[in-house]
């Protein structure tokens, strides 16, 4: 064999390689909360802050978390797919409403008092559900950003299932598509709850 | 309209690359003079046609014409003209036109000074630079259009991202695409020599001065792009292993072989297909960091384009390239001859080892860049391969290649004796070893690695020293030394001036990781905090307004044996236009080093006139660093001004006899 042919061997392997690369996602990084239990919380609900939600309400069922904003451009972009989902009724939707006022940079929040950055956060959330329309179960409201913090949420907006022993089954980064829904979630959902 | 044109021109440079890569190839390969006479006059068109598409594209970022949507992604009314001129090559669509006006102006340079190669041979590199083109262009025409409209327009920019609104990317950028270009010159003599079978001393000759042009563009590029890296980013580090990177450094590793290798194959016909492989592999190299970058596979900071698409039309366009050039290596490559032979121990066989461990070097930062891939791609898990790796590795690769610095230009052509080159250089050794032993000392701890690395840096600098005595003294002849010194070939100063840049950047790099002091601290106004000697005063924040965002401005006092030196500046800086605050560290740089300091967050958030956490550095050399690489592109620059390539311009003399010449002297 012509030993000037290996380069061209290594490089074939190489360039087989990247082909397998382009369609892997290095930002898909596997959560280590998945097959954990949801990390418990109980806070105020949009709709009615002085009532409050937290996790084990849902412990039986399955369902979504889906970690949202107004600020967030991304929100905007899934907002159509998740009321599509709601109208199908297929699974319940908690939407975490995250760091509503201090997570957008065109506002100082710092200058801002808890109670006005609270009221803020519900006139705000209200509003974008108001004018996107209101996929969500229901939402509740984590205007400091502790719950994201258990949740590990590092970018807005995120999704998690849950299943009925209350464990995350799957946590999905971005907005999600259509695509997502069908050949993700549902199958995922279907599967957990027989 | 503006945009049209350049739209347009882009069009007519697409169909000009083509022509210009097909009709001279074949004009060469039948023998047709008006075909390959047409190589010359389409370079110059085609660099014509590109820089009118770059002016336009710059035009309407002056302009603030956001209907282009490019324009209207990276620039905004309120950023300051530099940066809507840099704003150009702020992005991917940018960066490609930027690599496309680089190849051409390359091509250009090569029509131009090309007068003294034969007429096929200049068809055939100017061919092969056209083809190379003509796939650059397609890809920007068909995925990466900078020029694609946005209607309506917006009212306003998205502006430049904050982190690249910085003198350093006015600069780096050009700088790092001149080096990555230029191997596509070294890489066309390479095919153009495979093609005609003309792989000879000669084919070195022309080759060389090209390489170490990209060689010194790519050097300064890399430099500069880590020195942006350590004041912007503000985490007090020079080089972070980073995939982006590695993309560029990998490239400089083999060019630096190549280098290397093309001395050795001008001045005795060795080594010509590992020649040619290098020329081929630093080309490739520069292609795989633009894939790498490009396409998104890896994740990095710098990955500010993502796109499936894009991906596998850089991907189609590398394999197209390289998988072509190395199936014509693995055809030709057998018929070429092996050239001089040499012993063991020799000059050549020295180069040689310096070669091995450069590649090795490079293999080893890919295999370290590309494993998280490979995991990934086998499902075996996500991974990441971090600077433990990269240094473990790359260390132990470089501790021998820099003792053969010293070693190699004592040793023969041929044939050398250990005994010649012990006699010659025991003192240097010595020496080298004292100040390796002692000069830790200087800094309170003695460390074995700091004492390593300051015996080769100062054994790299004594030995050059040596040399270049025992060379004047050998062809002096009664004349001064002063004067036989400046009458020295520049090839042979430039060789060591850039040996000598090695040098400063081994202690550079030494230095500062064996005695760099960081402190991270909570700060009153009117605080004192200490690190490496200095010590630093608090006064307190006040607000700033630029053009295009607020800044908090901390306001420090130096103070060096209790005196105030000067005041520093850190800032926190808010743009207007985007979510991420953005921090400017002050440093304060010295021949000694540096001290540096940047404001983290305030303790209290609501009261940003009160405590802060505060970042202190101190870095001792950390400017050796680059001013070693400045050393090293000096010494190409110096090396470039050779008279020999100059004679040959002017003369047009065929290639033996001035080779002969020169293996004598040299």
């Amino acid at each position: 064999m012509n030993r000037f042919l290996w380069p061209l061997i290594a490089f074939i392997a190489l360039v087989v390689l990247l082909a397998v690369g382009l369609g892997l996602n290095p930002r898909e990084v596997p959560s280590p909360l998945v097959g954990k239990p949801a990390p418990a919380f109980t806070l105020p609900r949009l709709d009615a802050p002085a009532k409050t939600f937290s996790p084990q309400e849902m412990l039986g069922r399955v369902w979504l978390l889906n970690v949202w904003a107004s600020w967030c451009v991304s929100c905007r972009h899934e907002h159509p797919v998740l009321v599509d989902l709601a109208r199908q009724h297929a699974v319940p939707l908690v939407g975490l409403n995250y760091k509503e006022v201090r997570g957008d940079a065109a506002i100082d929040a710092d200058k801002l008092s808890r109670d006005e950055e609270r009221q803020q956060v519900v006139e705000r959330a209200g509003a974008w559900l108001a004018r996107h329309g209101n996929p969500y179960t229901l939402s509740v409201l984590d205007i400091d950003g502790r719950v994201g913090i258990d949740y590990g949420v590092y970018g807005v907006p995120e999704t998690y299932v849950i299943d009925k022993a209350g464990i995350i089954r799957l946590k999905h980064i971005g907005p999600v598509t259509p695509e997502i829904v069908s050949g993700k979630l549902l199958p995922l959902i279907q599967e957990i709850s027989k | 309209m503006i945009p049209e044109i350049g739209n347009l021109a882009l069009i007519l440079a697409f169909c000009v690359a083509l022509a210009q890569g097909f009709l001279p190839l074949a004009g060469a390969h039948r023998g047709r003079a008006a075909w390959t006479a047409f190589a010359r006059p389409a370079s110059r068109a085609l660099a014509l046609l590109v820089g009118v598409a770059f002016a336009c594209l710059t035009s309407a970022f002056v302009d603030n014409d956001f209907s282009v949507l490019y324009v209207a992604q990276h620039s905004n009314t309120l950023l300051p003209l530099p940066y809507r001129i840099a704003a150009v090559w702020g992005g991917h669509e940018g960066s490609l036109l930027l690599w496309m006006l680089m190849l051409v102006v390359w091509t250009l340079a090569v029509a131009q000074f090309s007068r003294q190669l034969p007429e096929p041979m200049v068809a055939r590199v100017l061919g092969v630079l056209g083809l190379v083109s003509a796939g650059f262009l397609l890809f920007i025409l068909l995925t990466s259009n900078p020029f694609d409209r946005l209607l309506p327009a917006a009212e306003q920019g998205r502006d430049l991202n904050p982190l690249l609104q910085d003198p350093g990317l006015i600069l780096h950028p050009p700088m790092l695409y001149m080096g990555y270009v230029g191997f596509s010159v070294a890489f066309s003599f390479a095919i153009a020599a495979l093609l005609s079978g003309q792989l000879d001393a000669a084919w070195a000759r022309w080759s060389r001065p090209w390489t170490t042009a990209a060689w010194v563009f790519l050097t300064l590029g890399i430099a500069l792009g880590s020195w942006w890296a350590y004041y912007e980013l503000g985490w007090g580090g020079w080089w972070f292993w980073d995939p982006v990177e590695n993309a560029s450094f990998m490239p400089w590793l083999i060019g630096t072989a190549l280098v290397h290798s093309l001395a050795v194959t001008e001045k005795r016909g060795s080594f010509k297909n590992w020649t040619v492989l290098l020329a081929i592999s630093a080309f490739s190299l520069s292609l795989l960091g633009t894939f790498l970058v490009r396409s998104g596979v890896l994740t990095s900071v710098h990955a500010f384009a993502t796109d499936p698409r894009r991906g596998i039309f850089i991907l189609l366009f590398l394999g197209t390239v390289i998988g072509s050039s190395l199936v014509l290596f693995a055809w030709r490559a057998p018929k070429v001859g092996l050239g001089g032979r040499f012993a063991l121990l020799s000059r050549e066989s020295l180069l040689l080892t310096n070669n091995v461990l450069l590649v090795v070097a490079c293999s080893s930062v890919l295999l370290g860049t590309l494993y998280p891939l490979l995991i990934d791609a086998l499902g075996l898990g996500k991974l990441s391969v971090g600077p433990p790796y990269f240094d473990a590795v790359f260390v132990p690769l470089m501790l021998p290649a820099l003792f053969l610095i010293g070693v190699a230009p004592f040793a023969n052509w041929k044939h050398a004796r250990v005994d010649e080159i012990v006699r010659a250089l025991r003192w240097a050794f010595i020496v080298a070893a004292a100040v390796g032993a002692a000069a830790p000392l200087l800094y309170g701890r003695w460390k074995p690695m700091v004492a390593l690395g300051l015996l080769l840096a100062a054994w790299i600098v004594l030995s050059a020293l040596f040399s270049v005595v025992r060379r004047v003294g050998a062809t002096r002849g009664g004349r001064s030394f002063l004067a036989t010194l400046g009458q020295q070939p520049r090839s042979f100063v430039g060789m060591h001036v850039a040996h000598l840049g090695v040098a400063a950047f081994v202690a550079g790099v030494t230095v500062v990781s064996g005695y760099q002091a960081e402190k991270d601290v909570r700060m009153e106004v009117g605080d004192t905090v200490g690190v490496g000697g200095y010590s630093f005063r608090f006064n307190g924040v006040r607000e700033q307004q630029g053009p295009n965002y607020r800044a908090l401005v901390g306001d420090f006092e130096l103070i060096a044996e209790g005196r105030t030196v000067r005041k520093l500046f850190p800032e926190k800086r808010f743009y207007v236009s985007s979510a991420m605050p953005m921090t400017e560290a002050a440093i304060d740089s010295g021949p000694l080093g540096d001290v540096y300091v940047s404001l983290g967050e305030p303790i209290d958030k609501s009261r940003p006139d009160a405590a802060w956490a505060v970042r202190v550095y101190y870095k001792p050399l950390v400017d050796w660093i680059w001013g070693g690489c400045m050393i090293m592109a000096i010494g190409g620059i110096i090396a470039l001004s050779d008279r020999r390539y100059r004679v040959r311009l002017r003369s047009g003399s065929t290639a033996p006899s001035s080779a002969g010449a020169l293996a004598r002297h040299t």
